[in-house]
């Protein structure tokens, strides 16, 4: 019963502070541009208005147009709950979750992409393309980072293998690892997600026909993977779960914080990527964390 | 070279009269005018005149070298001809265009299309060409935008995320400017002018302006042609900062984006300042201007316009500087010099292919006979080529006005310019911020509009955004839309 009761309680936790993290990082892009920028709290406003909006329908899509968003939302929460909270530890733990946490997010993007096609648009039909394109590089680098965090753990459990390198390996596993953040997640360089041109976009074009509730569960998927990678990069990297209990919480909350106003940061000053050259900065980032598997392997033999 | 033309040449904002503007049968008039563009000329308007059951066709062609226009007729026709567009298609649009307008058919055009309607109604969609292959896809954007721009339908054919072809359907904005002008000038004359392009409200009155002076004999006080310079100048630099903050933010560089789009509205202050309209609305009049810089806001003027400018300074060194700006800005939508000219491509984005083509010093009037700024020039032919000319131009302007701030000739603002000449063909060219600003006007023999042709740099210049995004990915086409920033109401007119 009270681990039933642990589950609903960091799922809530999950799911209502996951919105807070895109109103940060809006607010970081408003402050370095000089403007007063949208509240913190516009994602939960947004999120409200959406619910109770109906939801346009095309005669012509099948009921994945609304599956595909619920089923992607749904892996996205179980994903979550398998991640280790600090001192907490992971909801639900065991030998190879990390498989597991691998295929939701794989899961979660087919789902996304999937609703877009059903649209039949050529602009979600473009967007789908892309991300799945550029999944094939963010995929290999993020199983690499978790691979070099196996072998440098000797474990397959998310809760035992987030031990983190030092020194070398966890700086190119902290690139690596931001880069593919920076990428699942479509921030520049990668993706613009405040572009409203269509011929650019890759996550926004695969939304443009959601309406309504289903949107919303995209908008609201999209922040809670973003806040599952920033807390899986600051664990990975940090090593906050052998620090006591309070001081680990308080580490996790501050490496996320400021990994998020880093986002915001590197959106303000940099401009976006022409699509040609994603794909050699995701192979950096897979080459980053391949070099990060080479040092745990050869490094832990010695 | 112009020597040997048989076209009647004439100066930038004059009139001939129409009985001495030679006439040929149509055929000649196409031979003499490709004979023509063959030895450097550029075609400026090719317009139809109607007359009895046929249709008078009229060429205006710029020698730029020879700082002089040259003008041409042919007798009343109807039916085919044999088209100029294979041999110049600098003339494509305006021959589709007059086909639309007066069933003149241009035989061997190669895609003869109408330009502002289809199947008698506006808008021009309709048939597209076709890229067959099983692995082409088709995308479709517009007419509405998910942006608050203008409406207008851009055709893809591509190969992944390789553009092969793109085409351009205009016309939702069509709004019967020039077919309203005829029997004209009307009392809201004036007021549409300002509004043919409302962000070259200042380029378009003055052609207007200066083609109502041609006609009357009378040219406008010295002190309204150097206000027409400030108001013009500062129109360019408005926009070009605005462009450059655009570019930025297609490419998501919020620093540059958010302090040129904030600069922009200093710029649109400062004509506010001069008229109290920010886009310079009422400002110019036939025969002068309406309002005049006591010193008080000349000064005034002069101080902010030095403090907008260091800003602009700023941000565009935010933009310069910036790798990742560049690496998206090189080698994107390139046109080459060579396909520039052959399509005729005027203003900006001309000289961002290194044609050296600008109103103001190729055929200068009002104050631009007195004060010159160098012609700004860039060789690459791509997005950065376009961005960069817009920043030399910025400075270039700015430093014109700094100087002619302080060199204001004295007199009145407005003189009373006569009735129009019976009878007479007018031509005003003006350099406006996104290029060439043609106006043509033929008087009937009570003076009145007889045909009034408004070519607008966009006019020209649609189809280089189309050769531009020719292999290009489709995820470029925003900022190479946005380096040329063309209009779709000048267009649609």
């Amino acid at each position: 019963m009270t681990a039933f009761l642990e589950i609903i309680l960091r799922l809530a936790v999950w799911l209502a502070l996951a919105p807070l993290l895109p109103g940060i990082l809006n607010k970081t892009k408003a402050w370095v541009a000089g403007r007063r920028g949208p509240p913190v709290l516009q994602l939960y406003y947004d999120l409200a208005r959406l619910w109770r909006k109906s939801v346009v329908l095309s005669t012509l899509a099948s009921p994945g147009f609304i599956a595909g968003p619920a089923v992607a939302w749904v892996a996205l929460a179980a994903a979550a709950l398998l991640v280790p909270l600090g001192p907490a530890g992971g909801a639900l733990s065991f030998k190879g979750d990390v498989l597991l946490l691998v295929y939701l997010l794989a899961a979660a993007r087919f789902c996304t992409a999937w609703a877009a096609l059903e649209a039949g648009s050529s602009f979600e039909g473009m967007g789908a393309a892309r991300e799945v394109s550029y999944a094939v590089l963010s995929e290999a680098a993020l199983i690499t980072a978790v691979l070099s965090l196996s072998v440098q753990s000797g474990s397959v459990t998310l809760g035992t293998m987030l031990t983190p390198p030092v020194g070398a390996g966890a700086a190119l596993l902290a690139a690596g690892l931001f880069a593919v953040l920076l990428a699942e997640n479509c921030r520049v360089p990668f993706d613009d997600p405040n572009t409203h041109l269509e011929l650019t976009m890759i996550h926004e074009a695969m939304a443009l026909d959601h309406s309504g509730p289903p949107l919303a569960v995209i908008l609201h998927g999209a922040s809670m993977k973003l806040l599952l990678f920033l807390v899986l990069l600051s664990e990975a990297v940090l090593p906050i779960r052998q620090l006591p209990a309070f001081t680990a919480s308080a580490a996790l909350a501050g490496t996320v914080l400021s990994v998020t106003v880093g986002v915001g940061l590197v959106e303000s000053l940099l401009a976006r990527f022409s699509f040609r050259r994603v794909p050699l900065l995701l192979t950096t980032a897979f080459l980053l964390c391949l070099f990060a598997l080479l040092l745990a392997w050869k490094g832990g033999a010695q | 070279m112009s020597r040997s033309s048989s076209f009647a040449p004439l100066a930038n904002s004059t009139c001939i009269p129409w009985a001495e503007v030679p006439e040929w049968p149509l055929a000649e008039l196409v031979r003499e005018t490709s004979a023509d563009l063959e030895r450097g000329a550029r075609l400026c308007a090719w317009l139809g005149v109607p007359e009895g059951a046929g249709t008078r066709l009229v060429a205006v062609i710029a020698f730029d070298g020879d700082n002089t226009l040259a003008a041409a007729r042919s007798f009343p026709a109807a039916g085919a001809y044999a088209a100029l567009t294979p041999a110049h298609p600098q003339a494509h649009m305006f021959e589709r265009e007059v086909w639309e307008q007066y069933g003149l058919l241009p035989q061997g055009h190669p895609w003869l299309k109408p330009v502002r309607r289809s199947a008698g109604a506006y808008p021009a969609s309709g048939e597209f060409f076709r890229v067959e292959g099983r692995e082409v896809h088709e995308v479709a954007v517009g007419p509405v935008h998910a942006g608050i721009i203008e409406p207008g339908h851009f055709r893809f054919q591509c190969s992944g995320e390789e553009v092969l072809h793109l085409e351009i359907a205009l016309g939702y904005q069509h709004r019967g400017v020039e077919r309203g002008l005829a029997g004209g000038p009307h009392r809201a004359t004036m007021s549409q002018m300002e509004a043919v392009a409302g962000d070259t409200t200042i380029g378009h009155a003055t052609a207007y302006a200066s083609v109502m002076e041609a006609l009357a004999g009378e040219e406008a006080p010295l002190r309204a042609q150097w206000l027409r310079l400030v108001a013009l100048e500062l129109e360019r630099l408005a926009n070009h900062t605005g462009d450059l903050g655009a570019l930025a933010n297609d490419v998501a560089f919020l620093p540059a984006a958010s302090a040129c789009g904030r600069i922009r509205g200093d710029f649109l202050n400062l004509t506010a300042l001069l008229c109290g309209n920010r886009f310079g609305r009422g400002l110019v009049r036939p025969g002068g201007c309406r309002h005049d810089l006591e010193p008080g806001r000349l000064s005034q003027l002069a101080g902010r316009l030095g403090a907008a400018l260091v800003e602009v300074e700023q941000a565009a060194e935010w933009l310069w500087d910036a790798a990742s700006v560049r690496a998206r800005f090189e080698g994107a939508g390139t046109v080459s010099p060579s396909q520039a000219a052959e399509i005729g491509l005027v203003g900006p984005a001309a000289r961002a292919c290194g044609l050296v083509r600008d109103v103001r010093y190729d055929h200068p009037a009002g104050w631009h006979r007195l004060a010159q700024a160098p012609v700004a020039v860039w060789p690459s032919g791509d997005v950065f080529a376009r961005a960069r000319v817009r920043w030399l131009e910025i400075q270039r302007s700015g430093q014109l006005l700094r100087e002619q701030l302080g060199a204001a000739p004295d007199g009145d603002i407005r003189s009373d310019p006569g009735p129009n000449a019976p009878d007479r063909l007018a031509v005003a060219l003006v350099e406006g911020w996104r290029g060439e600003v043609c106006h043509v006007a033929l008087t009937d023999a009570a003076g009145r509009f007889r045909r009034y042709k408004i070519v607008d740099p966009s006019f020209h210049n649609w189809i280089g955004l189309a050769l531009a995004m020719r292999g290009q990915a489709v995820s470029d086409f925003p900022i190479c839309n946005k380096s040329f920033n063309l209009s779709y109401c000048g267009f649609d007119l």
